[in-house]
């Protein structure tokens, strides 16, 4: 019988016996569980008893909580610190590193090893770091030049910076290789016009090097940006004793969602807290995306 | 993009030759020296604090004034490590396979057929890109529960078997695949099967490697998902036995640092020694994903 069909008949089967397992993959692993996570955000379930309808409660409790509305800031206060530092800080670093030659290859070594790193593993090390004297690397340097303590992980305003301080580490350098690939796609004659025109560095940077890498940048904005308000390994284990302690200072939406779900079992309040964490994310991405588009 | 949108290969060709080292490139490579050592120290001081007796571990030196390999044999002794690096070990290159094959086989089927739904298909497995993972857990994990998954290597695996990321770069990369090689394949009766393994495949190997990498390393640090569907301590991932091993009281910090350097120093050996093509790698995922 196959072979009675034409080339594309033939075409159409083999596509779609390529596609069959992927497909059912798709429905069942993605699609499926997000329509579920939407329905049980409008149910109450505590995973023993049944799930009965809750309307819009558990939004409104979402509302309601104070506790929301500190992890809804700590989020945005780790995406408004987390990006705007990486970016420039990977731009600064890429933008020299490019105009090296001598052992650029083991500089650029140096910056990107970090990215090979298991959050998991460094944030216990950052921790180590972190501790009192005498335990802890940062304070007994600070006390070997006489310099009073800094408590990091233990003060309600200095946690948030410490523990994002190990996740900007480990990103930059993979935005620094992303940026020094775009400033090497800028033609080279660009720069010798501007060379023969007798142009500064400052010229040269604001009105050629960052507007031709306007691709570049919105495309790390977007990376770095969902990747922070995603933050969860680097905080829960910098917190393990107090997960987003103390007193939720450092408590990022996905702790929040963990806590709800596997400590709590609330499956519904999670879930509705889910749904708000993928609004953000698409709200964010979109506006990003906009951007992308008004550059072409 | 537009048309000077950066390339994997730009990164990798070589520059004009340099211009003479004047005083401001010297201080511009010390600088960057020292910014690049900073950047590996907290590497540093976890190997090397593992390498220290325990009276040590609280100096501030890099170099451990008498090194030992203690820690590490306590640590391997103990048993739970093993497991939990060889559970990574397992789970991540199984899933590492199977990106490789369904991504490809999709990426393929979407690039160079034309049939009815293809982009109903696509624009359904872009939209993926879009939910995050944290919206999934907990179906996933309803879905194991009553499966019987939770606790198994095949509950750890199974949401990431595919991805949409890498379906998008392997697409990405069959376009420049020319369809008359394709052509040329069939009417040398070959099936559609053995075309795409035997004539696609190997055109697009660098791609492949930049996505086995990305996953391998995905799933080798990979702590959420694995903290949830895991209950027993053999059934741990490192990352996961790791965070519980770094908050049982009695653990000194000596050894939290050794089970840390365990977890790393592999995805580090082998950076080391593919640092090139890891890097171009990672630029093309990057860019093209």
């Amino acid at each position: 019988m196959y072979r009675n069909l034409t080339i594309r008949q033939k075409q159409i089967v083999w596509a779609w016996a390529f596609l069959a397992v992927p497909v059912i993959f798709y429905a069942v692993i993605r699609f499926y569980p997000t329509g579920n996570a939407i329905l049980i955000s409008f149910q109450n379930w505590n995973l023993l008893g049944d799930r009965t309808w809750a309307g819009l409660e558990n939004y409104a409790k979402l509302w309601n909580d104070p506790v929301f509305w500190r992890v809804f800031k700590n989020t945005f206060v780790y995406l408004l610190l987390g990006t705007p530092i990486s970016l420039v800080l990977s731009f600064i670093i890429a933008y020299h590193l490019d105009k090296l030659r001598f052992m650029h290859g083991f500089l650029r070594v140096l910056y990107f090893l970090p990215f090979m790193t298991s959050a998991v593993a460094m944030a216990w090390v950052w921790r180590w770091f972190y501790q009192d004297v005498p335990i802890g690397l940062f304070n007994n340097i600070l006390a070997s030049f006489g310099i009073p303590q800094i408590k990091f992980l233990q003060s309600t305003t200095n946690a948030l910076p410490a523990v994002l301080a190990p996740a900007v580490w480990a990103g930059l350098g993979f935005q620094v290789i992303i940026f020094m690939a775009g400033l090497r796609a800028i033609p080279a004659s660009y720069y010798e016009a501007a060379k023969i025109d007798g142009v500064g560095w400052f010229t040269v940077l604001t009105q050629i090097t960052l507007p031709l890498l306007r691709p570049t940048i919105v495309f790390i904005v977007v990376f770095s940006s969902i990747g922070f308000l995603r933050i969860f390994d680097h905080v829960f284990n910098m917190t393990t004793n107090n997960p987003g302690g103390p007193l939720n200072a450092t408590k990022p939406l996905v702790l929040m969602i963990y806590d709800t779900a596997f400590n709590g079992f609330d499956m519904g309040y999670a879930a509705a807290q889910t749904v708000v964490l993928f609004t953000i994310l698409l709200i964010v991405s979109l506006i990003q995306l906009r951007l992308l588009r008004s550059t072409e | 993009m537009t048309d000077i949108a950066p390339s994997a290969d730009t990164l990798l060709i070589a520059k004009p030759a340099p211009r003479s080292r004047n005083l401001g490139q010297i201080i511009r490579w010390l600088l960057l020296f020292i910014g690049g050592v900073a950047m590996v120290m907290p590497i540093a001081y976890m190997i090397s604090t593992s390498l220290k007796w325990p009276h040590e571990v609280y100096n501030v030196n890099l170099i451990p004034k008498e090194p030992t390999i203690e820690n590490y044999t306590y640590v391997l002794e103990d048993g739970r490590f093993y497991w939990w690096f060889v559970n990574s070990i397992i789970i991540a290159t199984i899933t590492t396979i199977c990106n490789l094959l369904f991504d490809s086989l999709v990426g393929y089927t979407l690039c160079k057929f034309r049939f009815p739904g293809r982009q109903i298909v696509f624009i359904a497995i872009l939209s993926t890109l879009m939910i995050p993972t944290e919206m999934l857990v907990i179906p996933w994990y309803l879905m194991s529960q009553s499966f019987g998954w939770l606790d198994s290597y095949w509950g750890i695996m199974f949401p990431g078997l595919m991805t949409a990321f890498g379906t998008f770069l392997m697409k990405q990369f069959f376009e420049s695949v020319p369809d008359d090689f394709i052509e040329a394949a069939r009417i040398d009766g070959l099936n559609e099967l053995q075309i795409w393994w035997t004539v696609a495949m190997p055109l697009v190997k660098p791609a492949l490697a930049a996505l086995a990498i990305f996953v391998f390393l995905g799933n080798w640090t990979a702590f959420l998902w694995p903290l949830i569907v895991t209950n027993s301590v053999d059934m741990y991932t490192i990352p996961v036995g790791l965070s519980g091993f770094g908050d049982e009281a009695d653990v000194a910090w000596e050894l939290i640092m050794t089970g840390a350097a365990i977890s790393t120093i592999p995805t580090l050996i082998v950076f080391l020694i593919f640092q090139r093509f890891i890097i171009r790698g990672v630029v093309m995922a990057g860019l093209k994903g």
